[in-house]
């Protein structure tokens, strides 16, 4: 009984430093939607419609709730790529390039080798997907650390150079026969198994919440893990301190370019089954805002990006009942972002509010 | 087919043209991180200012008004960078790519209120060219600056009259010290608040002069993200000539120039276009591993707080 009173208590104050932990969070998230109401009302339609069709339709059936888990998967990647490298201090705004090159690599993997076991095969495929989101994230790292060239504009071109790289790969050497610019089918045995028919829902969301646990672990309990934020938030200290932080920034860089590939490996074995071009509609800046939304902890990523996946499958039905386009979403997202930047905003604004009331 | 297809006095004058937009917001890059802030926004108010200018075009029939509009949509966005990076000291990079995500958003939100289209606008009034009597007469030299929109030559002189502001004015001398030494500066009575939100609105208000050339001096008429990642490669262009005005105008030209080229590529059909398309994004990243150790920035762009 009174181990169980302990427990509970335990549980209830965890919650408790939980929800403080996520308050600033909370209120950008109602200000991003308050801003967004106001875009509403400005362009002629009702925020109430809008916003009530985007929750119907992310939570109000079995199809709307599989459709916000399999959006949300790939963002938790890409969220957690974001993470890793801006833990070592990098900025890491080419998710999305890292996320399509793997996506083709893991596309490319799946059609290759027909004869092979799924156990192996879709190791084989989810690995290529990794090795080249890797690469994508190895480029920048070696640009940064040999040649002092910011991260930020050398991630950002090469998302760049990856959208046409694949583009040019889906509509000449490995293109289908047809009008559309995607590959082959992938073979079944690199299938990632559906887990909820007949939604896209695939094992790919198993795979996320597992590298979610990984980095948590890695970051926090490993001696590489300390490095790495030790070279986040300090460089020279690091250093005097006997850590590599070259090595520490290139190694960060690798593993959050290979969790984005993998990202887009479940996206092709998991969801479309070949790789289209342009499939990804904007994963990547995703991920960044579910990061930082996030409170770059991992409980809060998949809360975070549960969130971001209800506003992409709920975003559908919205445009489809109201006709609202569906690049709100997009400037709901950048609005968390804006207002999350700044906590020092949140807390005045709520003080104000508190004066005012 | 010959070389002389492909580099021709045409091609120079494409170079010159699309340097303009990168010109004008490599310079507004340097007002802002003369004062000590990363404006990686650039992109996303250069793709506000185009849209602006264009809806304004398409609304009022007048081009110039439509740029005017897109400076002060850019100067408004620098606004807002300035007040979450310097009033409330959020992180520089994460707001600049908070705009960027919002003008994707917005530009292409509105494209469909207003066109009922995502990837275009109708076609509006854009900018006439001008053609500069005398110089146009000049062979060679004549073809390549003789006949542009007026922003072009806008550009010319505002990269001149930048040159001045920032390096034989009292003012310009102000914006330097408040980079190098926030601290010092203060001390001296400089007010470093005032002057870090003029410059990021300045900033701003720069890029958006680069926006609109794309959309009402080139095009005329707006696309979904027709900036194309050149707000960066202005920022490659700020780098690479040394936070200095007319560094950054001949980093740019060389830009522009690789722009001009790909356009040149894609038209004669040599290559497949997704190929041609990743040069000039390639040749940036290049030239920043040229550059990028070599050079020092002009601040540390840590946030000015006083004790």
């Amino acid at each position: 009984m009174e181990a169980q009173g302990v427990a509970t208590s335990k549980i209830r104050s965890w919650l408790k430093s939980g929800l403080e932990r996520a308050y600033p969070q909370i209120i950008a998230i109602l200000l991003a939607f308050l801003v967004g109401a106001v875009v509403l009302v400005a362009t002629g339609h009702s925020p109430q419609d809008a916003y009530i069709a985007m929750l119907s339709g992310a939570f109000g059936d079995k199809y709307g709730i599989g459709q916000t888990f399999t959006q949300a998967t790939p963002i938790i990647f890409t969220a957690l790529a974001f993470l890793f490298a801006f833990k070592c201090g990098l900025f890491n705004i080419g998710a999305e390039g890292q996320l399509i090159v793997g996506a083709l690599a893991a596309a490319l993997a799946g059609i290759s080798f027909g004869d092979v076991p799924a156990f192996i095969h879709i190791p084989m495929a989810l690995l290529a997907g990794a090795l080249a989101g890797g690469l994508w994230g190895l480029m920048p790292a070696i640009l940064k650390t040999r040649l002092g060239a910011h991260e930020v504009i050398t991630t950002m071109m090469l998302s760049y150079v990856a959208t046409y790289l694949t583009s040019y790969m889906v509509n000449y050497p490995f293109k289908a026969p047809g009008w559309v610019a995607q590959t082959v089918p992938i073979a079944a045995s690199a299938e990632l198994p559906r887990i909820l028919s007949p939604t896209q829902l695939s094992a790919s969301i198993f795979i996320a919440v597992a590298f979610a646990g990984l980095i948590f672990y890695c970051l926090q309990r490993t001696a590489f893990g300390y490095a790495v934020r030790a070279t986040g938030l300090n460089p020279p200290a690091a250093e005097s301190g006997g850590i590599n932080v070259k090595r520490e920034m290139i190694l960060a860089l690798v593993i959050s370019g290979a969790i984005a590939g993998l990202g887009g490996a479940g996206e092709v074995l998991g969801v479309h089954r070949r790789f289209i071009d342009g499939f990804s509609p904007g994963y990547g800046w995703d991920g960044l805002a579910v990061a930082l939304v996030g409170g770059l902890h991992p409980i809060g990523v998949i809360l975070a990006a549960i969130l971001f996946g209800a506003l992409r499958s709920g975003g559908m039905t919205m445009t489809r009942a109201t006709g609202v386009p569906l690049d709100i979403v997009t400037i709901l997202q950048a609005l968390v972002v804006l207002f999350v930047t700044a906590p020092m905003l949140i807390r005045y604004l709520v003080r104000r509010g508190r004066y005012r009331g | 087919m010959n070389l002389l297809d492909i580099i021709n006095v045409g091609l120079f004058a494409g170079g010159l043209r699309m340097a303009t937009p990168i010109v004008f917001a490599s310079l507004g890059g340097i007002f802002s991180e003369r004062v000590g802030i990363i404006n990686v926004g650039l992109e996303g108010m250069m793709l506000t200012s185009a849209f602006s200018g264009v809806a304004i075009s398409f609304f009022t029939g007048n081009p110039w008004l439509g740029v005017l509009v897109a400076v002060l949509a850019g100067g408004l966005l620098g606004l807002l960078h300035a007040l979450l990076t310097v009033k409330f000291i959020g992180n520089q990079i994460v707001s600049g790519t908070g705009i960027n995500i919002f003008a994707l958003g917005f530009t292409a939100y509105m494209s469909q209120v207003i066109w009922g289209s995502r990837g275009a606008s109708e076609i509006v009034q854009g900018l006439k060219p001008v053609s500069i009597p005398l110089l146009k007469d000049i062979p060679i030299i004549g073809e390549i600056v003789g006949t542009h929109t007026p922003l072009v030559y806008i550009m010319l002189i505002i990269t001149v009259v930048c040159y001045i502001i920032l390096f034989r004015t009292p003012f310009g001398l102000r914006i330097r010290a408040v980079g190098e030494h926030p601290a010092a500066s203060d001390t001296a009575g400089v007010n470093v608040f005032k002057m870090k939100y003029l410059c990021v609105m300045l900033s701003g208000m720069l890029a958006g002069l680069g926006g609109v050339f794309l959309s009402l001096g080139h095009l005329s008429l707006f696309t979904w993200g027709m900036t194309g990642g050149r707000g960066f490669i202005a920022l490659a262009a700020m780098i690479f000539g040394k936070w200095m005005p007319f560094g950054a105008f001949g980093a740019s030209l060389l830009f522009g120039f690789a722009d001009a080229l790909q356009m040149r590529l894609q038209s004669l059909g040599l290559l497949p276009p997704q190929i041609i398309l990743t040069i000039p994004y390639i040749i940036t990243i290049a030239v920043l591993a040229g550059v990028g150790g070599r050079a020092t920035p002009p601040s540390d762009y840590k946030p000015y707080t006083k004790e």
